[in-house]
């Protein structure tokens, strides 16, 4: 006779968005995986038809709230490289440190919001905040900054308004931008003692042989842009070939497609970045991976958060070294005429690739959308971390199993808004 | 003794997380709130689950599934004070660019098995669906006025949120008219207040992102000379 057993969270928390999660178990080996995601499919890719291209940055910002600068990014390179227009200097040295206010406020975010409770026991930042009051302020304070950088930059921190197609209505000052250096060395300091705090953590053992990838762009650490995709498999191809690569799936109990990579499960984001790219993360962030013990491949994504806090170093210093050598363009932007065609873009969103195509008509006008954004590139691995951690672990008790796969979900910081909408999680054993 | 806190709930329908986000933006004042109110439900901040009656319920996003168009009933009903926030919220939001339009084609052009997509055919505000004691605008909302909505009706009072349009805030900030001085089209004069007149101050026009202000005159807006040219950019 086989054992049967239903767990059941209704909702997990601390992600952004809702979604759910089923795990089904026989005899204490895990039979099925499912990522749910019920987000109320609100058809950007459909409403941006017969829309004007300049439209698309300010449009595509309302898919999340969290990363609206990664989609405006994908949307004004998709149409600047179908118009061959180039943004360089200056102009793109703005675009890299506006993301880099947006990687300080929400790696912030995950870090210390949404993921390291679960490493403490308790439920939320409120809690740990009667725990460590300080700790809780330090984070307060990182993420203001960050805030604080979109503002001067973007207008705002939540769907920032300074941005366009070809570069910016108004470019700040270098005496707006200096105001932000005593902060940001601040920052610099309290994100390396980030750091090391979150390296101590206990970590749950799972070791996973996962397939990366991530944007490249010549020596530089990828956020903004990207020429290229790079995979842990080696291969190497432009952005434009996307789709001859990448191919989403509709399953039946999501709403956000699933994609794979030459038809496996892939993962983009920290882990992915790293694993390609940690050669070129700015000294700060390079030596405290050093120090804390970060190999160069990570494969246990509970440690995702210590990698997150590398990135937020690099964020920082980055930051840091494009306003020193900042000078205020004399244009704020470059015309950019519309010619028909299909043009692509693509940034890394603090969660990973996010890769827009547009299709345009010699007027301008936007004949077909698409954009993949990174939790649905990495729903299917999720589903694979689950599957492997619960089979590892089977023999936990319900309660601490139903805590860990949460936890493991979290390593993703999903952007269910991106993708989803009530995450409830159900482990049935059968 | 125990003192009775306040609780606030904060739930999510059709949106992109900004508005609620604006609450944990906070940053200075944060800790303060939750030393005055109990924050019994926000699960993008917190895993612990409290169940109803709340003291204020902030909802953010639009009503777009046969599932949400009930679930707003129960919140509801939890709900001594209920504040929709956003211009999804209060107004459909930018998902409800689908109203009126074909759904099945929008479906069909984003998901290639459109059986398992279940939505309505419009997307609505959350007054469409049950009484709301207050609406709060913006894509996202100023997180100062949340902060004053919050504590207005924790103490009683009416929130100070001007109901003008985004021209007087414009005016007052000293910045030279962007559709008169530069011929740039601007929704300023129909757009409800609340942004400080940011994208004036950043020379463009305003499109609109705080939803209409009370009584908005839209069709005197799109007569004037000076919009009628930019009416196949800024109105379709």
């Amino acid at each position: 006779m086989s054992r049967t057993k239903t767990i059941r969270t209704d909702y997990l928390a601390r992600v952004e968005g809702e979604g759910g999660m089923t795990v089904k178990m026989r005899d204490g080996a895990v039979e099925d995986v499912q990522l749910r995601i019920y987000e109320p499919p609100r058809f950007f890719e459909a409403f941006l038809q017969g829309r004007d291209f300049r439209e698309a940055p300010d449009v595509t910002a309302r898919i999340c709230g969290i990363c609206p600068v990664a989609y405006q990014m994908a949307a004004c390179l998709a149409m600047e490289s179908l118009a061959g227009v180039e943004v360089e200097g200056q102009l793109r040295a703005l675009r890299r440190l506006l993301y880099c206010g947006e990687w300080i406020e929400s790696h912030t975010l995950h870090i210390f919001m949404l993921h390291a409770p679960d490493f403490l026991g308790v439920h939320s930042a409120v809690e740990l905040a009667a725990i460590d009051r300080p700790l809780v302020e330090t984070a307060l304070r990182l993420k203001k900054l960050g805030n604080d950088v979109m503002r001067v930059v973007g207008g705002r921190e939540v769907h920032p308004i300074n941005v366009r197609v070809g570069g910016w209505y108004k470019a700040p000052t270098r005496a707006e931008l200096d105001a932000l250096v005593p902060e940001l060395e601040w920052a610099l300091a309290a994100s390396l003692d980030a750091t090391r705090l979150v390296a101590g953590f206990d970590f749950p053992e799972l070791e996973q042989d996962y397939l990366f990838m991530a944007l490249a762009d010549d020596d530089e650490y990828p956020i903004d842009r990207g020429s290229h995709l790079v995979t842990s498999h080696g291969a190497l191809f432009p952005v434009a070939d996307f789709y001859e690569h990448v191919t989403e799936h509709h399953v039946a109990h999501s709403n956000a497609l699933q994609a794979t990579l030459d038809g496996e499960p892939y993962l983009v984001g920290p882990l992915a970045r790293y694993a390609l790219h940690h050669e070129r993360l700015s000294p700060a962030a390079h030596a405290v991976a050093g120090d804390v013990g970060l190999e160069p491949v990570v494969k246990n994504p509970f440690r995702s958060i210590v990698v997150r806090a590398v990135e937020l170093v690099h964020a920082c210093e980055e930051a840091l070294r494009l306003i020193e050598h900042y000078e205020q363009p004399p244009e704020p932007s470059l015309e950019v005429l519309p010619r028909a065609g299909t043009g692509h873009g693509a940034s890394e969103a603090p969660r990973g690739v996010l890769y827009h195509r547009y299709r345009l008509d010699d007027a301008g006008t936007i004949l077909d959308a698409k954009i993949v954004p990174p939790t649905s590139q990495n729903q299917r691995m999720i589903e694979d971390d689950l599957r492997a951690f619960v089979g590892a672990h089977a023999s936990l008790p319900d309660e601490e199993l139903q805590w860990r796969c949460e936890q493991a979900i979290r390593n993703y910081d999903p952007c269910i808004s991106c993708a989803t909408h009530f995450l409830d999680l159900q482990v049935q054993r059968l | 003794m125990s003192v009775h806190k306040p609780r606030l709930a904060v739930y999510k329908f059709s949106s992109c997380d900004g508005c609620q986000l604006s609450l944990l933006d906070c940053e200075e004042e944060l800790l303060d709130v939750t030393d005055a109110v109990e924050i019994a439900y926000f699960l993008e901040a917190s895993s612990a689950v409290g169940k109803g009656p709340y003291d204020v319920t902030l909802v953010e996003g639009s009503i777009s599934t046969p599932h949400d168009a009930e679930r707003i009933h129960a919140i509801r009903r939890a709900s001594k004070v209920l504040v929709s926030i956003g211009s999804c919220a209060t107004t459909g939001g930018i998902q409800a660019l689908r109203n009126g339009r074909s759904l099945d084609a929008f479906v069909s052009a984003v998901y290639a098995s459109p059986e398992h997509i279940s939505a309505l055919r419009t997307s609505t505000a959350i007054a469409d669906h049950v009484p709301v004691d207050f609406e709060l605008n913006g894509c996202p909302i100023n997180k100062t006025q949340l902060l004053d909505v919050v504590g207005s009706l924790l103490a009683g009072r009416r929130p100070n949120v001007q109901s003008y349009a985004v021209c007087v805030e414009c005016k007052r900030a000293g910045i030279p008219c962007v559709l008169v001085s530069h011929g740039t089209a601007c929704l300023g004069p129909v757009t409800a207040a609340g942004c400080g007149a940011l994208c004036p101050l950043y020379a463009r026009g305003c499109f609109g992102c705080f939803g209409p202000k009370e009584q908005a005159n839209v069709a005197a807006l799109e007569q004037t000379p000076l919009m009628s040219a930019f009416r196949e950019v800024s109105f379709r």
